[in-house]
C-alpha cells in the first residue's frame, strides 16, 4: 500500500522505504479534554538517511516518535495509524504487533537517544553494566564477552581509556561523554533505525558538534535510518537529507532540506528560519519572532491551526484560513506544505514585505 | 545532659533507697555509699568512667562492684544497671527483629503489588491498608490483638513474661513473640506499604526507565533491576532508623503484652520505681542505637548508591 508515498511526491522514492509512518495519530485522553498531540503524520525513511523533525515544543515531535519505539502508556493513550518496518524477514507494522514482538525490536532493529544524557542512565548502575545489558538482551553470551563489547562500543563512540571507564558510573561521567555512552548504548546492536530525540540540547555548544559528528559517523558505518528531532535548525541544515515541520500536531512542511530552506512553503517554516540570528545578515534591532503563542492541544483553533499567527493569513480569500484546514500538497516535486497559498503566491507577498 | 536533668531533679535516690522508715543517718550512709555526697560534675564523671573501667561502690563489708561498662547501681533491682538492660535486651531485641521482618516483607511487598496494580482495586485495598494501619494508635492495635488471642486461648499472659530462648525452644519463642510482632509491625507495615508504592510510581516515571524500556527490557526485569533498586534504596534510611529506635524498647507493646524489655522497664522506672539510674542507663543505650544504626545507614546507603561513595 505505499500510496501515499506517491500522493506526497516522493514517487521516485522506491515504493518501500525502510520504515513508513502512514496517518499516525496519537492522543492522550486528560480530565480536560482529549489532547490531540500527534494528527495523522505520515512520512518515511530510509536506511543511511537522516529525517529531522523540527517544531516547538509539544508539537508532537517527541510523540510520534515514542509511539513507533512503542514507549507510551498503552492505557492512557491511543494510537492510530500504521508504522511499518519494511525488515528483510518482511513488513511489520509495530502499531498493530503484540506488545511482545515490538519489545524485541526495540534496541535490535529501533534504537532511541534521549534529550538529558544524566536523567537518562540508571545512577546505581555502571556504564559498563548498561551497555552490556543491551547487548546481552540479543545476545547469549557470558558477561565477559558483554563486558568486552561494551568496552568496543565506548571505543567507538570515542570515550578515551574505554577499558578504564567502563566501570565508571554515569556521575563520573562530563555531559557530552554521557551521551556518547547513551549512543554507544543504543547501537551495541547495530539497529538499523535511531531515533534521536533532542541528543543535544542538553549539552554545551562545543559538544554539540562532537555529537552530531559522531551520529552522523555512526549512521555510515551502521547504514541507518536516522529521525533526529531537534529545534536546532542549524543542526538540520548540517545533517539532515529530510525534514519533516510539525505544527500543533500535524506535519506543515515536509521535503528535502535545501527546498525546505530556502523555498519554504510554509508560513510557520519561514517565521522559524526568520527567526534565526544571522551573523552575515544581522542588521541591528530585534530578532524576528513568531507572535503569539503554540495552541493548546486540546482546543485548536478552527481552520488553520496556524492561522491565529500567521502573517500571511489576510492574503487568502474569503477568510479560508479560519473557516479550512488546508491539506498537505505538493508546491513543487518532493516537497509538500499544508497552506491555501501557493510557492508563487507566497513568494508575492514576501515581496510586498508580508512576514519579513 | 541526661544526667544533667535527672540531677536536677528534687528525688534522692538515697532517701528512696530507704524505705518509709529511715532515719537521716542511714540516707547520708547511702548517699555516700552511691557516691551523691559529691558535686554533680563529679558525680556525672564518675558515671563516664564507670562505663569504661566498672564502679566499686561503698566501702568495707558493704563493698560491691558493677564491672565494666557500669551504668551505675539501681536500687530497686538491687542490681547493677548494665545487668537489668542485659536481662531486658533479649525481650526488646527479639521483638524490634521479629518485627521488622514482618513488617519490611509485608510493608514492601504491598507497596510493589499496589504500585504495580495501581489504580485497581489491589491498589485501593492496599491504601485502605494504609490509612487503617497508620491511623490505628499502637495501644488500640495491641489490645485488639491481645483479647483476640486471650479469647482463642492462642495466647498465655503468665508464660508471656519469662523468657524463652529461640535456640531451644523456637515454637515456644514464637509463640511468645508473634502476637507483639503483628502489634509492633502494623503501623510500620502501612507506613512502608505507602512509601514502597510511592518510590516504585515516582521511579517509573524516571528517564532512565525510559532507556531500559528503549532497550528493549523486559516489563519484570525493569521493575526488578532498574526500578526497585532506586526505589528501595531510600528505605534502607527509614528502616535503619525505625529499627535503630525500636532496639530502645518499645514501651508499648511491651506493656501490653508484660514483655520486660527495655521498654518496660523504664516504664516502670519512671512511674513506679523512680529508678534514675536505670532510666539514665536505658536512655543511653536508646541513644547509643539510634547513633549507631545512623552510622549503619550511612555506610549502606554509600554501597548501594555510587554517587554517595567516597573516593
Amino acid at each position: 500500500m505505499p500510496i501515499l508515498i506517491q500522493e506526497f511526491g516522493f514517487s521516485d522514492r522506491p515504493m518501500n522505504a525502510f520504515l513508513e509512518v502512514r496517518n499516525l495519530s496519537v492522543s492522550f485522553p486528560t480530565d480536560d479534554g482529549l489532547v490531540q498531540a500527534t494528527n495523522d503524520v505520515s512520512f518515511s525513511v530510509e536506511l543511511g538517511q537522516t529525517l529531522a523533525i523540527v517544531g516547538e515544543s509539544g508539537s508532537g515531535k517527541s510523540v510520534s516518535n515514542l509511539a513507533i519505539m512503542g514507549l507510551h502508556n498503552p492505557k492512557s493513550t491511543n494510537i492510530s495509524g500504521q508504522a511499518i518496518f519494511n525488515l528483510e524477514t518482511g513488513p511489520i507494522d509495530v502499531l498493530a504487533a503484540p506488545e511482545e514482538t515490538v519489545r524485541k525490536m526495540r534496541g535490535k532493529t529501533m534504537s532511541m537517544i534521549f534529550q538529558d544524557p544524566m536523567s537518562s542512565l540508571h545512577p546505581f548502575y555502571s556504564i559498563g553494566n548498561q551497555i552490556s545489558e543491551a547487548w546481552l538482551l540479543y545476545n547469549d553470551a557470558g558477561k565477559k564477552e558483554a563486558k568486552a563489547r561494551a568496552i568496543e562500543m565506548l571505543d567507538l563512540v570515542g570515550i578515551p581509556g574505554a577499558s578504564r571507564r567502563v566501570d565508571d558510573f554515569p556521575h563520573q561521567f562530563s555531559g557530552g561523554m554521557r551521551q556518547r555512552a547513551m549512543i554507544a548504548m543504543a547501537l551495541i546492536n547495530n539497529p538499523k533505525l535511531l531515533i534521536a530525540d533532542e541528543p543535544t540540547t542538553a549539552l554545551d555548544v562545543t559538544v554539540q558538534a562532537q555529537i552530531m559528528e559522531l551520529i552522523k559517523n555512526m549512521q555510515k558505518e551502521f547504514n541507518m535510518a536516522v529521525i533526529l528531532i531537534t529545534h536546532d535548525l542549524g543542526i538540520v541544515a548540517e545533517v539532515a537529507d529530510d525534514i519533516n515541520v510539525m505544527y500543533a500536531g500535524r506535519l506543515v512542511e515536509a521535503g528535502g532540506v535545501d527546498d525546505v530552506f530556502y523555498n519554504s512553503d510554509h508560513p510557520y517554516t519561514r517565521g522559524l528560519l526568520a527567526s534565526i540570528p544571522r551573523v552575515d545578515s544581522f542588521h541591528g534591532g530585534r530578532l524576528s519572532t513568531i507572535p503569539g503563542q503554540p495552541p493548546s492541544l486540546i482546543h485548536l483553533p478552527s481552520g488553520c491551526s496556524f492561522s491565529p499567527r500567521c502573517a500571511f493569513a489576510d492574503h487568502v480569500a474569503g477568510n479560508k484560513c479560519q473557516t479550512t484546514m488546508p491539506e498537505l500538497t505538493a508546491k513543487a516535486p518532493k516537497h509538500l506544505a499544508r497552506c491555501h497559498l501557493s510557492a508563487s503566491e507566497i513568494e508575492s507577498a514576501v515581496k510586498k514585505g508580508v512576514g519579513a | 545532659m541526661v544526667y544533667l536533668i535527672f540531677g536536677l531533679l528534687p528525688i534522692d535516690p538515697a532517701r528512696i533507697s530507704c524505705g518509709v522508715h529511715c532515719s537521716p543517718a542511714t540516707v547520708l550512709g547511702n548517699r555516700h555509699r552511691l557516691g551523691l555526697d559529691v558535686p554533680l560534675y563529679e558525680q556525672w564523671w564518675r558515671f563516664i568512667c564507670g562505663i569504661f573501667a566498672g564502679r566499686t561502690y561503698g566501702d568495707g563489708v558493704a563493698q560491691f562492684t558493677c564491672p565494666a561498662p557500669s551504668l551505675g547501681y539501681s536500687f530497686p533491682h538491687n542490681e547493677c544497671v548494665t545487668n537489668v538492660i542485659a536481662n531486658a535486651f533479649p525481650f526488646t531485641l527479639s521483638l524490634a527483629i521479629g518485627a521488622f521482618i514482618l513488617w519490611m516483607s509485608f510493608g514492601i511487598s504491598f507497596g510493589i503489588i499496589a504500585a504495580r496494580f495501581r489504580g485497581t482495586w489491589i491498589d485501593k485495598s492496599a491504601t485502605a491498608f494504609v490509612l487503617i494501619g497508620s491511623s490505628l494508635p499502637t495501644f488500640i492495635v495491641g489490645l485488639l490483638v491481645y483479647i483476640a488471642a486471650f479469647l482463642m486461648h492462642w495466647i498465655d499472659p503468665i508464660s508471656q513474661g519469662l523468657w524463652v530462648s529461640p535456640f531451644s525452644d523456637p515454637f515456644g519463642f514464637f509463640k511468645n513473640f508473634i502476637f507483639p510482632w503483628i502489634t509492633l509491625a502494623l503501623s510500620f507495615a502501612a507506613i512502608y506499604t505507602r512509601l514502597t508504592r510511592g518510590n516504585v510510581i515516582e521511579t517509573s516515571s524516571e528517564d532512565f526507565i525510559r532507556t531500559a524500556r528503549a532497550k528493549g527490557v523486559s516489563n519484570r526485569r525493569i521493575l526488578v533491576k532498574h526500578n526497585l533498586r532506586t526505589a528501595l534504596a531510600p528505605l534502607v534510611t527509614n528502616a535503619g532508623l525505625d529499627f535503630g529506635g525500636l532496639l530502645g524498647g518499645a514501651i508499648i507493646t511491651e506493656t501490653i503484652f508484660q514483655l520486660p524489655g527495655l521498654g518496660l522497664i523504664s516504664l516502670k522506672a519512671v512511674l513506679h520505681d523512680y529508678d534514675l539510674p536505670l532510666i539514665m542507663g536505658t536512655t543511653l543505650v536508646a541513644a547509643t542505637f539510634i547513633i549507631l544504626f545512623n552510622l549503619i545507614v550511612d555506610v549502606a546507603y554509600a554501597y548501594l548508591d555510587p554517587r554517595v561513595r567516597i573516593q
